[in-house]
């Protein structure tokens, strides 16, 4: 039950993204990106599966834990996406940032520098 | 199972990896004294491309080996897989950015070298090599990023507005597949519980294949975007034209291969029946790609733009391996990526020094040479015997051809007959585009030339010996069409590998 809640929750986010990166401002699609990022986070979580289980710590000198406990993986997963997403997003923003102050741009519209408008077309003759 | 460590002679899987590594963070340290720098990064490189060669020979003769991290068996610790596909291009990976590092000592900003250009070229090589030899698919994701972070430092190193533009436009796309792959990650997760390739190919047998195919599609979808295949291309022509020469040429030579590798690795191998229902996707993302990127470079007017769509180009040869997989069609793909991470560097290297003359080298036997090498590296893309590009292509054709694909009964297999129609279409265009950059650059004599002629000297060189080899390896295709069959021989049958990371009998 809470695992359907979660996963329209994903799938609301997902919307929100898709609909942020469609912009042309470039600070909206970096939002939009932000959000997907946090939907695929939720979705590595929910695949893991949502249990009431104990925390997965194995008592000393034992190999295996007492009962069921919550599967750890997911959020090692996760902060591993966390930690790359995060850094990506920072450089991004910097990016965008430094696009604005020397393309004065952050429009997609206008920043044509490295594919012109109304470049010569190639020569038909030889 | 495997319950003993992991013998010593088994640790030359992570070898590359870590030199690469190891090898960035001691360049950092270093980064007030340049000229050691440069040193360094030259014997970092050698040792890792000495350790791929030696990965490759050993994998070659015993099979693949593998190595599980941290004493966690199998599907659980992160395994490490060198099997011939992945040593291989590992090492051909390695060969091209010792190349284009002996270019970047003609042709760098000083700005870019102080602001670490080689401890990036080794972060970019480690990632590349990572993503290659790495059997876990979440380590691939891992890798995926790395690669991405060392490439958005190095487009955007001198920081010229031209290079943001590019690398805004690069940065944004390539996050987005990335992120798509981590989605579709996240879901393989949830219905196969395990994220190790080996057990993954078991474990998918019995799963529900609904949504393994939708899984299979999002992973498609992200790599293409990666290997700039058609629909999703994008972000390469935007950005390839706009760092300095040799960056492009690294960043062109290894880049979207490593989106190739991953599309190879997870299509034929890791998800066969997923692969069997998307066939006809397939077909016709190859079949599209193959026939749009040259008719793009047919439409352009400057050299770098017109290399980045024969690129494109040659990314659908790739896919139509895929799309349909023999062995002749697999092993086919596989030398048509060795192919494609040599002839793109060099033609980008060409580009560099043909920029850096202005277009207007004198008469001389620089103009020569420089004619020779780029004629002979465009007949190399097109596909012309008996430059390398000829190999791959006889090899997929002979695969999708044979088979009795064609013909079998009465029936016609039309997706195989589009993919012939289409490679052979696409050698065509590309010959034209680039016959047509050949002489419009070379076979008139220059406008006006200028009256000091730019210095060359370690730039050529390298490009020279990168193009020879090419054309050596043309020559004589023997061993490596014998190592893409092998390769495309454990693609297609994956059980020595399954036994190598210790799941399978």
């Amino acid at each position: 039950m809470i695992e359907t809640a979660f996963a329209a929750l994903v799938g609301l986010f997902i919307f929100v993204a898709v609909y942020l990166i469609q912009s042309r401002a470039l600070i909206r699609i970096l939002l939009g990106i932000a959000v997907l990022g946090n939907a695929i986070n939720l979705l590595i979580f929910t695949a893991g599966r949502l249990t009431r289980a104990a925390p997965p710590i194995i008592a000393r000198g034992e190999t295996m834990p007492a009962g069921p406990v919550a599967n750890p993986l997911p959020q090692a997963l996760i902060l591993t996406a966390i930690v790359i997403g995060f850094a990506l997003f920072a450089f991004l923003i910097v990016l965008a940032f430094r696009a604005y102050q020397s393309l004065d741009a952050d429009h997609t519209d206008r920043m044509r520098l490295s594919e012109p408008p109304g470049e010569p077309r190639p020569p038909l003759d030889y | 199972m495997i319950a003993q460590l992991t013998p010593i002679a088994d640790w030359l899987v992570v070898v590359p990896v870590v030199l690469g590594l190891m090898g960035g963070a001691l360049l950092l340290v270093l980064r007030s004294r340049l000229r050691l720098q440069q040193w360094l990064c030259l014997v970092v490189l050698l040792a890792i491309f000495g350790s791929d060669a030696a990965l490759l020979q050993r994998v070659l003769a015993e099979g693949p080996i593998a190595m599980t991290m941290g004493r966690w068996l199998p599907p659980f610790g992160i395994t490490f897989v060198a099997d011939v596909l992945g040593a291989g291009f590992a090492m051909a990976a390695a060969f091209v950015a010792i190349v284009v590092l002996a270019y970047l000592q003609m042709d760098t900003p000083e700005t870019a070298r102080r602001d670490g250009i080689y401890p990036l070229v080794l972060l970019l090589v480690a990632g590349v090599s990572g993503a290659f030899l790495t059997g876990d698919i979440f380590n691939l994701y891992v890798w995926f990023e790395v690669i991405l972070i060392s490439t958005f430092g190095l487009m955007a190193l001198a920081g010229n507005p031209l290079q943001i533009d590019g690398v805004v436009k690069y940065g944004l796309l390539n996050f987005l597949a990335t992120s798509l792959f981590l989605l579709a990650l996240g879901l393989l997760y949830g219905l196969l519980g395990t994220l190790n390739m080996a057990d993954i190919m078991g474990k998918a047998q019995g799963a529900d294949s609904t949504a393994l195919v939708a899984i299979a599609a999002l992973l498609t979808l992200a790599f293409a975007t990666k290997a700039a295949a058609f629909p999703v291309n994008a972000w390469l022509p935007a950005s390839y034209h706009t760092p300095p020469a040799g960056i492009a040429a690294l960043i062109a030579g290894l880049l979207t291969k490593v989106g190739a590798y991953a599309l190879i690795r997870i299509l034929p191998f890791m998800l066969p029946g997923a692969r069997a229902v998307l066939e006809p996707a397939l077909v016709a993302l190859a079949a599209i790609t193959m026939v749009l990127g040259p008719l793009g470079a047919i439409a352009e007017t400057k050299a770098r733009r017109i290399f980045g769509f024969i690129l494109i180009g040659g990314i659908g040869v790739i896919i139509s391996g895929i799309a349909m997989p023999s062995i002749a069609a697999v092993s086919g793909a596989v030398l048509y990526v060795v192919h494609a991470i040599l002839t793109i560097t060099a033609l980008y290297l060409i580009a560099g020094l043909i920029e850096r003359s202005g277009g207007q080298l004198a008469e001389s036997w620089r103009r020569t040479l420089l004619s020779a090498l780029l004629l002979a590296m465009l007949l190399s893309a097109a596909g012309i015997p008996p430059f390398f590009g000829f190999w791959p292509k006889l090899l997929l054709l002979q695969g999708l051809l044979d088979d009795g694909r064609i013909l079998h009964d009465v029936n016609v297999d039309w997706r195989a007959l589009i993919l012939v129609g289409a490679i052979l279409i696409n050698a065509f265009l590309t010959l034209i585009a680039g016959a047509r950059l050949w002489i419009r650059l070379f076979w008139k004599e220059p406008a006006s030339v200028a009256s000091e002629q730019p210095r060359l000297g370690l730039g050529l060189g390298a490009t020279a010996f990168l193009s020879c080899t090419i054309i050596g390896v043309g020559l004589w295709p023997n061993g490596l069409v014998a190592a893409a069959q092998l390769a495309a021989m454990d693609l297609l049958d994956p059980a020595v590998y399954v036994h190598a990371v210790g799941l399978g009998p």
